[in-house]
């Protein structure tokens, strides 16, 4: 781990080969335990969810068939809201990693679900869980770090164009599933010659395409409806600010994920002839958690549990909560951080993140900017607690 | 499938143009889902492209089979005497589909009724004849099959049944007894207490309509042909439909073919008879781009499945082709006879995921 030694404090230095093959073994025993119980528990967990979703969005739009009226369109407004991060976070983005293909049903699962936002399914499907959960925090390789317009490491060499960064974090909060279907297209990639034409062609008009069934349900045909009640000004507000409020929403939250501080970032180089536990290790220092409520956890498509879902992204979201204590215990145990805070904190963590690496190293270390990774001791580290079994 | 003869029709509503204009605007209101997934969440049996069902009644035949009357939904077919059903039912969560022959009569309220026996460590049967309770949705498919009668009846039928392949005889029977002249039903079952529709089947012998010869293999041991002879002297004269298990059905074939009149025997099969298991292979779906390793002694479709992946399936014992996929290369033995089927790259060979194993590495097109 190449990229973790250059760091001020290296995180792993004191885990031997050893630690990190029986690291491996326990996280792959305790997602073992949650495939052995898996079941009808879990499957009406996400149809629960699913009705739930599918009525607020039903009644939000009902109710803003007569948004002239002021409490009409606050409450269809919110509901609507409500009703699109739902389907996007704890459902889209969860049914779309696959986590619930084991059910078997046609309408919940990874190769048919299409989901309720700019990027078609398709694309999404191979630039998050191929690319972004394969090389998390890898420089380069993962479009989620970044998205490919900002600096996010120390280790990235400076040029002026970062220092306007915050801006670009704050447009593309505001429009990040536009965001997200461009580099899902690959946008970049394609700019500088390394997309293959013909692919980028036949992807972009997948694009166009959701885009233009997206807009023309949130701007022209529910407003027209609304017409009928001379509603159609209010409703047409209403769909956008429920967009505006989804984008926000999940890009704070993808951003808590991997961006707070403390969270780490890796090269190239350094994931070559990765094992299983060194996979693990690397999720788990490069993702972050956030505390909170129940409908805090459901609202972020228990993205909260980022670790969890980093370290399994295809099992059922409903079980990381369940799963975190272990996780935590283990990270306890060989000394490595839980990156974890509220929402509040972690949003604001990332930021100030955002801010310091807009300036060259120099001028940041100045402003002495706090960097939040602790070493953290080990309470209870296979190599040394038991070095002769672990040795035989 | 013989749609002009299926019992219980409903009227297909007309198609037109303005259906099909009205249907585009609501998808633009519903996008990127479909109406009719709003409309799932409070009638599922209204969908006109996923046939749904729900329970209306359990009756107890035996202690080891029940009747399960489902009402099916909006789109169904309706279905013709003999034929069998796919139901899929949630257990622990996963969904799981298994074909049963329809053993209701006619009925004034489009019902129609599955009779199951429970089989021991049978996932599904078990579910269905211990778990099931009335009011629960149950996916389906169109009714499907050909162990049906001919348009013209023939004067002379023998129905030779075993155990549980009572149930599609049954079906036929309810609706066609006032047609047939000159019945006879061979049925075999362990012991008198395990007869399914043992009550009806006798009445109907009581009242003269069917001639029943019961038999019961715990005391009677399994029927052979010597026996055959005994009981059906005439069977010769007879066409028959033949259900049960695998050894009752293998001896009736090879004596009808032994005889020369294999064209006047049908039979129904529940599941298929295989060989001893080969070894395995992985298994690439290429539009998914998914590797997976497949033993040689199960079915790719059932490995496929545990796996999470949507497989297209059937009847699941190699009748129905309703499971095919193009392979593009590699090599699958069928489980049945061992027979191996090899495709080269780019032959797109298609075969039955249900009854192949993978036998190496194979391509298929999913
Ligand atoms: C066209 C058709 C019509 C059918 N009609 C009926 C019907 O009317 N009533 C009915 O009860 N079943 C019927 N079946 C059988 C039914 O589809 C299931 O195969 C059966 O209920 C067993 O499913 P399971 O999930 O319980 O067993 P599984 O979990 O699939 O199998 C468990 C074990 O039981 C064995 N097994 C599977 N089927 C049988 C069997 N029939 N006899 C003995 N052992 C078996 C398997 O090899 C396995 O070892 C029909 C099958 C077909 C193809
Ligand atoms: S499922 Fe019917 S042939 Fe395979």
């Amino acid at each position: 781990m190449t990229a973790l030694q250059k760091k001020d404090v290296n995180p792993v230095a004191h885990l031997t080969p050893q630690d990190i093959e029986s690291l491996g073994k326990e996280l792959d025993a305790v997602r073992q335990s949650v495939l052995d119980t898996r079941g009808a528990r879990d499957a009406k967990y996400i149809r629960t969810m699913i009705d739930v979703q599918r009525k607020t969005e039903l009644a939000s739009r009902a109710l803003l068939l007569f948004s002239r009226w002021k409490p009409a369109f606050v409450v269809g407004t919110v509901g609507l809201t409500v009703s699109k991060i739902l389907e996007n976070m704890e459902i889209g983005h969860n049914v779309m990693h696959g986590q619930w293909d084991w059910m078997r049903d046609p309408k919940i699962h990874s190769t048919t679900y299409e989901w309720d936002n700019a990027s078609p399914a398709s694309l999404w499907k191979h630039s998050h869980n191929e690319l972004h959960h394969t090389f998390t925090n890898v420089l380069g390789r993962d479009n989620d770090l970044g998205y490919g317009i900002m600096r996010v490491d120390e280790d990235q060499p400076w040029v002026p164009f970062y220092l306007g960064q915050p801006a670009w974090n704050f447009i593309n909060a505001c429009f990040f599933e536009y965001g997200i279907a461009a580099y899902d297209l690959e946008l970049g990639k394609y700019f500088k010659g390394r997309k293959d034409k013909a692919r980028f062609k036949a992807d972009g008009k997948k694009v166009l395409n959701k885009i233009g069934q997206q807009m023309t349900k949130d701007y022209v045909m529910h407003p027209a409806l609304a017409a009928l009640t001379g509603s159609w000004k209010q409703t047409l507000f209403a769909n956008y600010l429920a967009n505006l409020g989804r984008n926000l929403w999940t890009h704070s939250v993808i951003m808590c994920g991997h961006f707070p501080e403390g969270v780490e970032t890796f090269t190239k180089t350094s994931i070559a002839g990765e094992s299983r536990g060194d996979w693990y290790l690397r999720q788990m220092l490069g993702s972050a958690n956030i505390k909170g409520s129940k409908a805090m956890h459901i609202a972020t498509g228990n993205l909260s549990y980022q670790i969890e879902h980093h370290l399994f992204p295809d099992l059922p979201s409903n079980r990381y909560q369940e799963i975190a204590p272990q996780i935590e215990d283990i990270c306890r145990r060989y000394g490595l951080p839980y990156v974890t805070g509220s929402l509040p904190h972690q949003v604001g963590s990332a930021w100030l993140k955002v801010i310091r690496l807009s300036l060259p190293n120099h001028l940041a270390k100045k402003l002495k900017f706090s960097r939040g990774r602790k070493p953290v001791q080990p309470t209870a580290l296979p190599s040394r607690t038991a070095p002769q079994t672990a040795a035989a | 499938m013989r749609d002009d003869e299926r019992v219980t029709t409903d009227a297909p509503a007309p198609s037109s143009v303005w259906r099909a204009r009205a249907f585009r605007l609501a998808k633009a209101l519903t996008t990127p889902l479909l109406p009719e997934d709003y409309v799932d969440l409070f009638d599922p049996l209204r969908s006109p492209t996923h046939l749904r069902g729900r329970v209306r009644e359990l009756v107890a035949e035996t202690d080891d089979a029940r009747t399960v009357v489902i009402q099916p939904g909006r789109g169904w077919a309706g279905h013709v005497p003999g034929q069998y059903l796919r139901i899929g039912v949630d257990i622990d969560g996963v969904r799981m589909w298994r074909a049963y022959s329809i053993t209701s009569g006619p009925r004034d309220d489009g019902m129609v009724a599955i009779t199951v026996k429970a089989i021991t460590g049978g996932a599904v049967s078990t579910h269905l004849v211990e778990s099931l309770h009335v009011g629960q949705l149950v996916q389906m498919e169109q009714a499907d099959g050909e162990f049906v009668l001919p348009k013209v009846l023939p004067e002379k039928i023998l129905l030779l049944t075993g155990g549980s392949g009572i149930t599609p005889v049954m079906g036929i029977l309810r609706h066609a007894i006032d047609q047939l002249d000159d019945v006879v039903l061979l049925h075999s079952a362990p012991r008198p207490e395990d007869v399914i529709f043992a009550d009806e089947l006798r009445e109907l012998d009581d009242q003269g309509r069917i001639r029943l010869v019961e038999r019961h293999t715990d005391t009677h041991g399994m029927l052979d042909t010597d026996e055959l002879e005994r009981l059906v002297p005439d069977w010769r004269e007879r066409e028959t439909w033949a259900c049960g298990p695998a050894g009752m059905l293998e001896m009736i074939e090879k004596h009808w073919a032994a005889t020369g009149t294999p064209h006047l025997l049908h039979t129904e099969r529940f599941r298929p008879v295989t060989v001893e298991p080969g070894k395995g292979g992985t298994v690439y779906f290429t539009g998914l781009e998914r590797e997976l390793e497949c033993d040689g002694a199960r079915p790719i479709l059932d490995q496929g499945e545990e796996a999470g992946i949507l497989m297209p399936s059937g009847c699941r014992m190699g009748i129905c082709y309703g499971c095919v996929l193009p392979m593009r290369e590699g090599t699958v033995r069928d489980l049945r006879n061992g027979e191996i089927t090899t495709a080269q790259p780019g032959d797109g060979v298609l075969i039955q995921t249900c009854i192949n194993a993978a036998a190496g590495r194979c391509d298929l097109d999913l």
